[in-house]
């Protein structure tokens, strides 16, 4: 009767999907922003301790990365199971490390040189015997500003 | 000719694309860390002169195989370790040209002279563990942070923290020049001296 009476068919009404492909592309260009490609596969076992005094490590050019840990399943029958040194994708020994110190300082610009940072990428079980040699040689190499890298958290977590 | 009207293309599809591209990038990413602690590393010197530092100003930290550790010959429990730094650091015992002005301690005369006095040795054995390792160097790192954030706040108001952030921020407005002299006069009065035993 009345002119403003609604039609009552009892179906629901479908939900439209047009905007999905709008949220899909947000997510996606969010993920495509956000998604560093690794320079380096890892061969080893790279769980970063935690720790909360940190500082940031920023111009990511100026940073040279030692990875050390545990082989990781499928190397270690080739390698065992003491922790190593990595190396830009290979497997290194500790005095490996001299060269290729000299060989990041050669790809960079010379007026940058003394910018170089190491970056330690160390799992947490390793023992500090390793890290200690690395130091060691980082040492004779004059390469003296290092970062231990680490993830955000409380000590107590480690 | 008769006008035919363009076929409209089906954009129905367009979702599951964008889904196939979502989650590639998905499973490829890796967010990389890039935080630490920074360190810098003594350098090695030819000439081995003997530098006389005082037992009362050197708090040794010693890490054996079993990750214990034993701070000036006692055992001590991770936890407690920021805390004795702490007023190990801020002892401030020393008398005449030693005194330390800001130091806030209990002035023991047989503990650290000044802050810039004070040394922090650290030793590990080679079996210690790599996190337990940076746990300690977290801690006696924020046993510094937390005497320069405190001369901080007396002298300016505001933390050591706040006041590097202003000086990394662009786009705070006031004069970096102070500031940086500032932020130096802090790190002066309390020194990182952590010297690690090979």
């Amino acid at each position: 009767m009345s002119k403003f009476k609604k039609k009552k068919t009892g179906e629901l009404p479908a939900i439209s999907t047009a905007s999905l492909p709008d949220i899909v592309f947000m997510l996606l260009f969010f993920f495509m922003v956000a998604t560093v490609m690794r320079e380096n596969t890892l061969l080893i076992k790279n769980t970063l301790p935690f720790a909360d005094q940190l500082e940031k490590l920023d111009k990511k050019d100026l940073v040279m990365y030692i990875y050390a840990g545990q082989p990781s399943e499928r190397f270690q029958g080739q390698y065992g199971t003491e922790s190593r040194i990595q190396l830009n994708d290979k497997f290194a020994d500790v005095k490996d490390i001299a060269a290729f110190i000299a060989a990041e300082r050669a790809s960079k610009r010379e007026e940058l040189v003394p910018f170089l940072t190491t970056a330690l990428k160390v799992d947490k079980d390793a023992n500090m015997g390793l890290v200690g040699d690395i130091k060691q040689e980082l040492r004779k190499v004059n390469a003296l500003k290092i970062n231990y890298t680490t993830k955000k958290g409380d000590v107590s977590e480690n | 000719m008769a006008k035919r009207a363009a076929p409209e293309v089906n954009a129905g599809s367009m979702a599951d694309i964008a889904f196939l591209l979502l989650i590639f990038f998905l499973v490829t990413t890796t967010i990389e860390t890039d935080t630490g602690i920074n360190r810098k590393l003594p350098p090695i010197e030819d000439s081995e002169e003997d530098v006389i530092i005082k037992q009362k100003n050197i708090f040794t930290v010693l890490i054996n195989g079993k990750d214990q550790l034993l701070v000036e010959d006692e055992l001590m429990e991770l936890k407690n370790l920021r805390k004795a730094a702490v007023e190990f650091l801020d002892n401030g015992g020393g008398t005449g040209d030693d005194a330390c002005s800001y130091c806030k301690g209990k002035r023991n005369p047989s503990s650290s002279d000044n802050p810039d006095k004070a040394i922090i040795s650290l030793k590990n054995e080679r079996e210690t563990t790599y996190s337990t390792y940076i746990s300690v160097q977290n801690e006696l790192v924020a046993a510094y942070n937390q005497l320069r954030d405190r001369r901080a706040m007396e002298l300016y108001g505001i933390t050591l923290t706040e006041m590097q952030a202003n000086y990394d921020n662009v786009n705070w407005v006031g004069n970096k020049v102070s500031l940086k002299e500032k932020i130096e006069k802090i790190k002066l009065e309390y020194p990182q001296k952590l010297s690690e035993v090979q």
